[in-house]
């Protein structure tokens, strides 16, 4: 209990000292705080990963009732997620921050809203209380926002930081709706009235509530069709706040879901198909548009969509899994999807704080007007590399074992199905190898565009790599990230608690999850490692067979031309033509250009932009329709202030009246039944 | 590990017999057999050049290349007897560890800062991602057909029976041979002599490579074409003994790079522009396959 009593007091004590403190001041605060709390709440998380369960109980109000804090495995894995992501990230936001030092104010704003967006995501992980959980859900919510529009005398990161914070509420709205629901019915706030409400009403009331959590949670973690919001908001945040959104805030999204099918008892088998078509259409959709973004932060973005759809095929087969009563395919597929939901943090925290140090170093994302940054900035283009390798989910990094952990559970479930799971498997399988496949494309292009070759614009100030302390938490990330691409078995057995508390495995069952997927994993270690060796070996070789070689370095290669110039490259555009007109129908893609022409040319210029279909069809065209329809009562605002005082006149007149005329009214609609 | 020395022996001869059925097509005498080998071994006693626009990526990228294409030599199997390494999902494994050493024969390619192999590299991304799909529903056909998930237990427990696993077993070697011409390169995706750097697709993302690393990325080649002879072999082979076994190997792999000879010699390369939906055409071919399997199960009900 004191525990929790210091988590709550850190934060508050920060954000009370903050604002009176010089900007240098102002970031030790923030980090030694973030570091504390994650300490205390680490604490607590990574006892529950070794079986542990915390429960506290507050006294709360007269309007939520008894609030209810319980830490369990699941909390506790995404309680030490947000931890690393946050710590990280704060770490490397006190140098990426050091350019904006002069704006005082924005930055202490920045820093609590900082502050308050870790403790209620921690929070939120605990909460059992659903009109708590609501409010700390506003509160990160809101607070994301601030963070978010940092740089608010941009106009686009303005707009962006609102699209962000009207689907947000969309989201709440769901939520509410959900909770609300089920605290009219029993009569209680707390989580546990929603397992007592779907078990006595077992069947198309628990669907429909656990479809209604899943969009609000869905809008959350990225699924599309609610990924919209996702584009903006990450490129237009400062680069640390990316990496956050990106690792941890979309996650929570998925710990609702996860959290959801805890609680909630109902047709687990249908649930399993929703959420795998929902991710199956994200994983593509997502990396498809990834291609074909100029912007780096932009394409990273995109690519949170698709692998919130890989995490989203495991939790599907998970949930196929509970619905069928075959606990091993059900760890399997909450295996994958919990694994892959820290390696998604991982290596796209990285991706976005490297993402960070380019933007730093040439004060541009467009790719196209970057590329030869590995000669300039060889640490950050090899971290890259590293990250580029582990999303592509290629061995010997993270990403893959956790894809491969999702592969088997779909070639598991394959065994003894009948038809109709087996077309829905094959297609999954299909869109899982698609994904990989697109994901290499889009990183090779990434890579390949922004960090070799040439550069392809010379820029006025010197492009230099960031300094050692900033890369320091990048390296620590690289780190992990390596870890678990050749010692898997140390974080299956840390996630061992997690996937048996969601796969409902009995306590006394003959098949202890661990084991089995430790038996899996091994031999792919082993392989792992043999890798390696094979590849330590041929070095080792070739650079003794190099010694004795000559060696001479000469211009590229251009049909006996020698002095080609940047601009003869291939640039991002033309890396992925032929892929954007294979996809064509999937987007909507805009062009302008203008001709060579005349005596003295003064140059031409072509551009190409993608638009994302999805956002025009279900968000822009509505918009439109919407504001078409409010547009006729435009009449109302005239702007003159005696119309204004008439309708608060006439408003609070029916407010008095209709009560009066009730019963008439009352009387006046039986009359019509009557006829 | 009888599958490891097996496949060495057939990379040996497997490149030269294209190029002798090639020559001997076209009326010429051709080199010897082993020729590509000798290639080889004086390209390794070469000195290296280097573009000014490379950076370490550039030198490390061939070796994991070939290291890659050595790790899944490792894990294809011999009918009854297992490949080195041997485990559940170890086809997974096979196809994302050869996708490490594409992804770095890519970036090794863009690294060079030139318009050509930046084409080639494009390229060469879009095809192998379009193959991938095939290759993972034909080996899911087989899991579902054998209900095993590693290469030895599948090709182990296949066997051909009926007239409808005859036809799959066709279909199989149709669809690997396919992959195996898109990762090798060769017709009808891709012309490996075609003499203009714009129809090149593997072949111009290796101009700038030379000397030892440049050995690498050949050998790499002719081990593939082995590997997928050998995949192709072990559909066939599943419970014969070994003196029928090894030398029905051999004879396989020979009519398979003679039919790759005679292919190359007798057909043109496909428009650039069709070889995505030419190769999204395998997915199909191995669709069918997997509804064959379905049917031989009696899952269509």
């Amino acid at each position: 209990m004191s525990l929790i009593n210091a988590f709550l007091a850190v934060p508050v004590l920060a954000i009370l000292i903050i604002p009176f403190l010089k900007v240098k001041g102002k970031g030790i605060v923030l980090f030694s705080a973030i570091v504390m709390n994650a300490l205390f709440s680490g604490y607590l998380g990574m006892q529950t990963l070794a079986g542990q369960l915390f429960e506290f109980l507050f006294p709360g109000s007269l309007i939520t009732g008894p609030v209810n804090l319980r830490i369990d495995a699941l909390s506790g894995w995404f309680i030490l997620i947000i931890n690393f992501v946050f710590i990280t990230g704060s770490f490397y936001g006190l140098f990426y921050m050091k350019a904006y030092r002069k704006q005082t104010n924005n930055i202490t704003l920045h820093s609590i809203a900082f502050i308050l967006l870790h403790t209620s995501l921690i929070s939120l992980c605990a909460i059992q209380n659903s009109l708590v959980f609501l409010i700390t859900w506003e509160i990160m919510a809101l607070s994301a926002f601030l963070v978010v529009i940092f740089e608010h005398e941009k106009m686009a990161t303005l707009s962006a930081g609102i699209n962000y914070l009207i689907q947000s509420h969309v989201s709440i709205v769901f939520l509410m709706f959900g909770f609300i629901w089920v605290a009219l019915k029993t009569g209680s706030y707390d989580f546990s009235a929603l397992t007592n409400y779907t078990t006595q009403h077992f069947g198309a009331a628990g669907l429909v509530l656990f479809i209604c959590f899943f969009i609000g949670f869905a809008i959350k973690a990225g699924f599309v069709p609610f990924h919209t919001w996702l584009p903006y908001a990450h490129p237009a945040a400062p680069a640390h706040i990316s990496g956050i959104m990106s690792g941890v805030i979309i996650k929570i999204g998925i710990f609702g879901i996860l959290r959801m099918i805890t609680l909630i008892k109902t047709d687990y088998y249908t649930i399993g198909l929703v959420i795998i078509a929902f991710s199956v259409v994200s994983g593509l959709y997502g990396v498809m548009l990834a291609i074909v973004q100029h912007n780096l932060k932009k394409l990273l973005a995109y690519h949170s969509v698709e692998n919130i759809g890989i995490i989203g095929m495991g939790i599907g087969i998970g949930c196929i899994g509970l619905g069928t009563g075959n606990y091993l395919l059900a760890s399997l597929g909450f295996a994958g999807g919990l694994l892959h939901t820290l390696n998604h943090a991982l290596f796209k925290s990285l991706l976005f704080f490297t993402a960070g140090n380019v933007y730093q170093a040439t004060h541009t994302l467009h790719v196209d007007h970057l590329g030869g940054l590995i000669k300039k900035m060889p640490q950050t283009a090899l971290l890259f590399l590293v990250a580029a390798i582990a999303i592509s989910g290629i061995p010997p990094f993270n990403g893959f074992i956790s894809e491969f952990i999702i592969y088997s559970g779909f070639y598991y479930w394959m065994q003894g199905s009948l038809i109709g799971p087996l077309m829905t498997i094959i297609f999954s399988v299909l869109a899982l190898v698609l994904i990989g496949g697109l994901a290499l494309l889009c990183f090779t292009k990434a890579f390949g565009i922004v960090f070799l070759g040439n550069p392809r614009q010379k820029f006025d100030h010197e492009v230099k790599e960031v300094p050692f302390l900033q890369l320091l938490p990048l390296y620590l990330i690289a780190f992990f990230i390596v870890f678990i691409g050749v010692f898997p078995q140390f974080f299956m057995n840390a996630l061992s608690q997690p996937v048996t508390l969601m796969s409902g495995i009995p306590a006394i069952s003959d098949i202890p999850f661990s084991e089995k997927t430790t038996d899996l994993l091994e031999p792919v270690t082993w392989s792992v490692w043999i890798f390696i060796l094979i590849s330590l070996v041929l070095f080792g070789l070739r650079k003794l067979v190099m010694q004795t070689r000559k060696s001479t370095i000469e211009t590229t290669w251009g049909c006996g031309y020698v002095a080609p110039t940047e601009k003869q490259q291939y640039t991002a555009g033309s890396f992925v033509r032929s892929y954007g007109k294979l996809f064509r129908p999937f987007f909507i893609t805009s062009k302008t250009h203008k001709e060579v022409e005349g005596i003295f040319p003064s140059g031409g210029s072509y551009e190409t932009h993608v638009y994302d279909r999805i956002e025009k069809y279900l968000i822009d065209n509505p918009i439109a329709a919407y504001k078409a329809f409010l547009g006729k009562f435009l009449f109302l605002q005239n702007g003159r202030l005696q119309f204004y005082i008439l309708y608060g006149i006439i408003f609070i007149v029916a407010v008095i009246c209709i009560p009066l005329f009730y019963e008439q009214i009352v009387l006046f609609i039986e009359f019509i039944k009557q006829i | 590990m009888l599958s490891l020395i097996l496949i060495l022996i057939a990379a040996v001869f497997f490149t030269g017999v294209i190029i002798r059925v090639k020559s001997m097509s076209s009326g010429r005498k051709g080199p010897g057999i082993l020729q590509p080998v000798f290639d080889v071994v004086r390209l390794f006693k070469k000195g290296v050049v280097y573009s000014e626009t490379t950076s370490f990526i550039f030198q490390i990228a061939p070796t994991i290349y070939f290291s890659s294409v050595v790790m899944v030599m490792l894990v294809v199997p011999f009918g009854q007897s297992k490949g080195v390494l041997s485990f559940d999902g170890d086809f997974i494994f096979f196809a994302y560890i050869l996708a490490l050493g594409k992804f770095f024969s890519i970036i090794s390619a863009m690294d060079t800062g030139s318009s050509f192999e930046g084409m080639g590299a494009s390229r060469e991304a879009l095809y192998s991602m379009f193959a991938e799909p095939a290759f993972f529903i034909l080996m899911g056909s087989l899991a579902l057909l054998t209900g095993h998930t590693s290469f030895h237990e599948m090709f182990a427990a296949l066997h051909i029976g009926s007239y409808i696993s005859y036809a799959l077993a066709i279909l199989g070697t149709f669809v690997l041979m396919m992959v195996a011409m898109i990762e090798n390169s060769r017709m009808p995706i891709d012309d490996p002599k075609t003499h203009l750097e714009l129809t090149m697709v593997h072949e111009v993302m290796i101009l700038d490579n030379s000397g030892f690393d440049l050995g690498l990325i050949l050998t790499a080649g002719y081990l593939k074409f082995a590997i997928y002879g050998a995949l192709v072999v072990n559909l066939f082979i599943g419970m014969f003994p070994y003196h029928y076994s090894i030398p029905m190997f051999f004879v396989i792999q020979f009519v398979l790079a003679s039919g790759v000879g005679l292919i190359e010699s007798f057909m043109a390369r496909f428009r650039m522009s069709h070889n995505a939906q030419f190769i999204f055409v395998l997915t199909s071919v191995s669709l069918l396959i997997f509804f064959g399997a379905l049917l031989i199960l009696g899952k269509f009900v």
